[in-house]
């Protein structure tokens, strides 16, 4: 018989912890689960929007009654567990409904904190917490006027926006002198306020409410300076508790929350506890994103796979009131070795406030313009240093090019029908109704669903700000530590640490020593540990040709029709009449349908079929020419221009340098395409400030560039340094290249990789240590030995012959 | 009703590999999984008839090289969001020779 699983409290933690480990072991247990509430699983979150009108409680529900049948999971819903039996490892409903249990999961979130003034239980008086509350407050509204919010918090702020939407005359009453203080500071709440009052809604500041008036129904508020104010619906929005009632009342340990540990599990090793009546580490949480990130952890426990820890997280927030942009993370309030940046724009209602502590960002503030919350967000909590672009970190990451996030307002107010993802046609309407329909929370749940993103990734920042519209702050902006692919939760970064200190040296040993989910991996991770092993056991590491995606497998570029293209390396792209005669002649002789000019400064030869490759090989490699890897995850091409050779501008030999730089690094495997230019002069003709190594060629020497492309985000490099020899321009090709070889994630460009770990990192390996700087130039020239061997001239001779050889029927 | 034909060795495919099968009214791509069962599916991707021999295979399916859509070996269909079908033909394996039933791939084809 299959084990007993059962969860009490069908809130957004514990069926997120189902979910999650429905994943990973679908088959492990009967789940049974009680909820108090009387419907499916419904995102809390999105109250707020249901109050002002803006959604319907069906567009709210995760997962409604079906889902539980689908999954073969019991729902006791209206059923609230009055005892837990630790002995007999059973539970007990109100109304005698029992279930046994081997692993108990207690999901049962808080109760609203009523402040204990007299009159607070009379009719009228509510909490802003459930689908009951909301209903209570949409019926209020139909007959009566007048509304007072006591609280002027996140939660306060938006119960009392709903309510003025829904007509009520709406007064909110803080105990403190400015809003949202635990997320604010005060200029940012300053501004706040004046916006909220603009559209209607008035405020009590540092009152303190003594008792709710009136006979049975409340009809005001009285504060202790004896002022009152009228109201026919007073709801509180002070504050939550986590709810450990039946925790404790079964002995388990609690202190303001049920206390867990690492894995999220309490006293008794039999029952774990999730969401917001748990405690780690000291805190309970009151968002979303750290209880889905417990759930995780949860899941993999329960599924006894054993390797995911929780350690607590950073949170943030934004303020779900339409129109109005707010976003908090971190500590906002600096002390005194903190420094502040600040960028206050009271035209324009901006306001933008960073506390850094020794190059890292510690806490931000955005109100106006929240574009680049998310940004600050995963510096912050990727403690990246940001001592490169401090000077223009206010102004956003638009400001340093690569994957920006759009405008969250702008985005929403696009229509249905604007593409979005222009690689797979996926419109906004689409992706939102997606998210709101599978109740997506993260990007990797739109990419599998939607297609959007998942192609070049250009449309990722509009996804993104699409998921945080539209599922708030449960979306879950960036995650510390990404999984590689679906097959593992080891990200890029774990996966080559292992393979290093452990010597893995086969794509079997990586997935036996990693405990890969599935037998063969999948299409994204079997070249990456390809490349990896590649990358790190030159020599030793035997290419599997199976786990190479077909261009570099069959040594080609496969076009739409099926049929292959052909690019011979022109080394430099310095070419001679006897070459271009050989080209005719090849071209000539295999029918090649066309022959056409590259943006690489070499010549392709398209619509070849696979089975007349390594014929055409043969008749080039013979000619002296070898495979250009035009196709490949590889060293591509390296531009130069005319140089001093010929131009009257050119300051040194360009042509030359980059033939040179061409003979070394040909055929060499990469994270992604690399390309090098060297251009003459400043002028810089071979465009080498768009690539991921150029070198400018001037008077005294040549000035190196890195990390740059063309391409669908277009970045300029970065300067490196200036060298004066050309012997030193080969160390840093090699020591740049080296670097990037080891250390970036596989599919991830120069660009993107400098950008992630910095220039000022990358000048520290190769500029500050010199000796590191040769050792990884050596390197690369060792694993060169191995790589410049001719692929096509291999196959013209025979190996891999049945991979370009269709079958016949022999019988 | 099934006529079969020894197309190949089984060691003619490579593990987790393919070989096109070229006949008269269409091609035909044989995988060898990593467990060494094989799978005869038109060569030709539901979405834009993207040749499904030259994908990445991994357990049962294959990866389509043009547009990555995922392929069910054994029953062709599309599997995650996308959706579609290409066929698919019964094989067998005896003392290391594989054998497809070709009949009913012509049928298929007619
Ligand atoms: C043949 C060529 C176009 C041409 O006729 O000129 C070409 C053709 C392709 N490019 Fe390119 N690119 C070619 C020069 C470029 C250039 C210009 C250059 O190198 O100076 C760029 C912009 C510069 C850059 O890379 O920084 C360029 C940026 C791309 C990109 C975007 C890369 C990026 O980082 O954003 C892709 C997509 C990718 O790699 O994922 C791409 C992908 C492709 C692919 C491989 C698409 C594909 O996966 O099938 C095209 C293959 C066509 C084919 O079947 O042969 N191609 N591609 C050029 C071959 C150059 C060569 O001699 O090897
Ligand atoms: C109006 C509103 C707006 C919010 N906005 C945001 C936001 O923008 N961003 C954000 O991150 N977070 C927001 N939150 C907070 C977020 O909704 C909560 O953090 C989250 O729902 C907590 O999940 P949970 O599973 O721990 O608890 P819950 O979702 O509350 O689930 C607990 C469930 O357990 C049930 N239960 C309790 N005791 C028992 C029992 N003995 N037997 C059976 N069932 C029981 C309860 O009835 C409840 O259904 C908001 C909350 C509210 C109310
Ligand atoms: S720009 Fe490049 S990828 Fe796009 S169609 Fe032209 S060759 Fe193909
Ligand atoms: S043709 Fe196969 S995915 Fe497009």
């Amino acid at each position: 018989m299959k084990e007993q699983l059962v969860l009490v409290g069908n809130g957004m933690a514990g069926v997120r912890t189902l979910e999650e480990l429905l994943k990973i072991a679908p088959d492990k247990y009967d789940i049974t689960v009680f909820g108090a509430e009387p419907y499916g699983n419904y995102n809390r979150i999105m109250l707020s929007p249901v109050l002002a009108g803006e959604k319907t409680i069906d567009d709210i529900m995760l997962n409604d009654e079906q889902w539980y049948l689908d999954n073969g999971i019991t729902l006791h819903k209206g059923k609230s567990v009055a005892e837990i039996d630790r002995i007999n490892k059973k539970v007990v409903a109100e109304d005698g409904t029992a279930a046994r249990y081997d692993r108990l999961l207690l999901a049962t979130g808080s109760n609203p904190f009523m402040i204990p003034v007299p009159g607070k239980d009379k009719d009228g008086v509510i909490a802003f917490r459930d689908i009951h509350d909301v209903d209570t407050m949409l019926q209020a509204s139909k007959h009566h006027k007048k509304a007072v919010v006591i609280g002027g918090g996140l939660l306060g702020l938006e119960a009392a926006n709903g309510l003025m939407k829904q007509g009520m005359d709406v007064t909110v009453v803080h105990l403190l002198d400015s809003l949202m203080e635990r997320q604010l500071d005060k200029p940012a709440s300053a501004l706040l306020k004046a916006s909220l009052e603009e559209r209607g809604m008035n405020f009590l500041m540092e009152a303190a409410t003594e008792e709710i008036i009136g006979n049975g129904h409340a009809q005001g508020v009285r504060f202790k300076d004896g002022t009152e104010v009228k109201a026919d619906l007073v709801v509180m929005g002070v504050g939550i508790i986590p709810n450990t009632e039946l925790a404790k009342k079964s002995g388990l340990h609690c202190e303001r929350g049920i206390v867990v540990n690492d894995v999220m599990q309490t006293f008794d090793p039999a029952i774990y506890a999730v969401g917001e009546c748990a405690q780690h580490r000291g805190i309970a949480y009151g968002l979303v994103a750290p209880l889905f990130e417990q759930g995780k952890v949860a899941a993999n426990q329960l599924a006894s796979l054993g390797y995911a820890c929780y350690q607590g997280s950073v949170t943030s927030t934004r303020l779900k009131v339409t129109g109005i942009d707010l976003f908090s993370a971190g500590d906002f309030n600096e002390s005194e070795d903190d420094e502040v940046m600040i960028l206050q724009d009271p035209a324009s209602g901006t306001y933008k406030k960073l506390v850094i502590n020794n190059d890292r960002i510690k806490g931000a503030v955005l109100y106006g313009d929240t574009m680049d919350g998310t940004w600050y967000f995963q510096l912050m909590r990727e403690n990246t240093g940001i001592a490169d672009f401090r000077n223009t970190i206010l102004f956003g990451q638009h400001d340093l090019g690569d994957a920006g996030h759009g405008d969250e307002t702008r985005i929403m107010a696009l229509s249905d029908d604007a593409e979005i993802c222009g690689c797979n046609g996926v419109c906004k309407g689409d992706i939102v109704s997606a998210i709101s329909k599978h109740g997506l929370f993260t990007l990797e749940d739109v990419r599998a669903q939607t297609k959007a993103s998942s192609s070049c990734g250009s449309c990722t920042g509009l996804v993104e700000a699409l998921l945080s519209c539209t599922v708030g702050e449960g979306y879950d902006a960036s995650p510390n530590k990404k999984g590689m692919c679906k097959c593992t939760d080891y990200s890029h970064d774990e996966v080559i640490t292992a393979i290093k200190q452990n010597e893995l040296k086969t794509i079997p040993a990586v997935h036996d020593f990693l405990e890969w989910k599935s037998a063969d991996g999948c299409a994204a991770c079997r070249p990456a540990l390809n490349y990896y092993l590649l990358a790190y056991w030159p020599g030793e590491y035997k290419d599997d040709a199976q786990s190479r995606f077909i261009n570099e497998r069959a040594h080609g570029n496969i076009q739409k029709d099926g049929t292959y293209s052909v690019i011979p390396r022109i080394f430099g792209g310095e070419t001679s009449a006897e070459q271009l005669m050989a080209l005719g002649r090849i071209a000539e002789k295999w029918n090649v349908p066309t022959v056409k000019f590259t943006g690489g400064q070499r010549i392709d030869m398209l619509g070849l079929k696979k089975d007349e490759l390594p014929g055409i090989w043969g008749d080039l490699a013979e000619a002296g020419f070898v495979s250009g890897h035009a196709y490949g995850k590889a060293l591509r091409t390296v531009k130069t221009c005319v140089g001093s050779e010929w131009c009257r501008f050119g300051t040194q030999d360009s042509t030359s340098l980059g033939i040179e730089l061409e003979k070394i690094t040909w055929g060499s495997w990469m994270p992604h395409k690399y390309k090098l230019a060297v251009s003459g002069c400043p002028r810089n003709c071979a465009e080498a400030t768009i690539k991921d190594f150029g070198v400018v060629c001037v008077d005294s020497g040549y000035e190196l560039h890195v990390g740059g492309n063309g391409g669908i985000k277009v970045r300029v490099t970065d300067l490196l340094c200036k060298v004066e020899t050309g012997e030193q321009v080969f160390e840093y090709v090699g020591a740049f290249t080296q670097l990037y070889r080891e250390e970036a994630h596989y599919l991830e460009r120069t660009a993107p990789w400098v950008e992630r770990v910095s220039l000022s990192y990358i000048k520290k390996r190769l500029l500050e240590d010199a000796a590191g700087r040769k050792a990884l130039n050596e390197r690369f020239l060792y694993s060169q030995q191995f790589s410049q061997i001719d692929p096509w001239k291999e196959r013209a001779e025979g190996i891999e012959a049945h991979e370009f050889t269709p079958l016949k029927i022999t019988g | 009703m099934s006529n079969w034909t020894e197309i190949a060795k089984l060691e003619d495919i490579p593990r987790l590999g393919s070989r096109v099968l070229t006949t008269d009214t269409m091609n035909i791509a044989l995988f060898r999984t990593a467990t060494d069962e094989v799978f005869a599916i038109r060569d030709e991707c539901p979405h834009k008839q993207g040749p499904l021999s030259q994908g990445i295979v991994h357990g049962t399916s294959v990866t389509c090289p043009l547009h990555n859509w995922k392929i069910d070996l054994a029953s062709g269909e599309a599997l995650g969001p996308d959706e579609g079908c290409t066929n698919t033909f019964e094989t067998k394996i005896e003392d290391g020779r594989v054998f497809l039933a070709l009949a009913a791939a012509n049928e298929a084809a007619a």
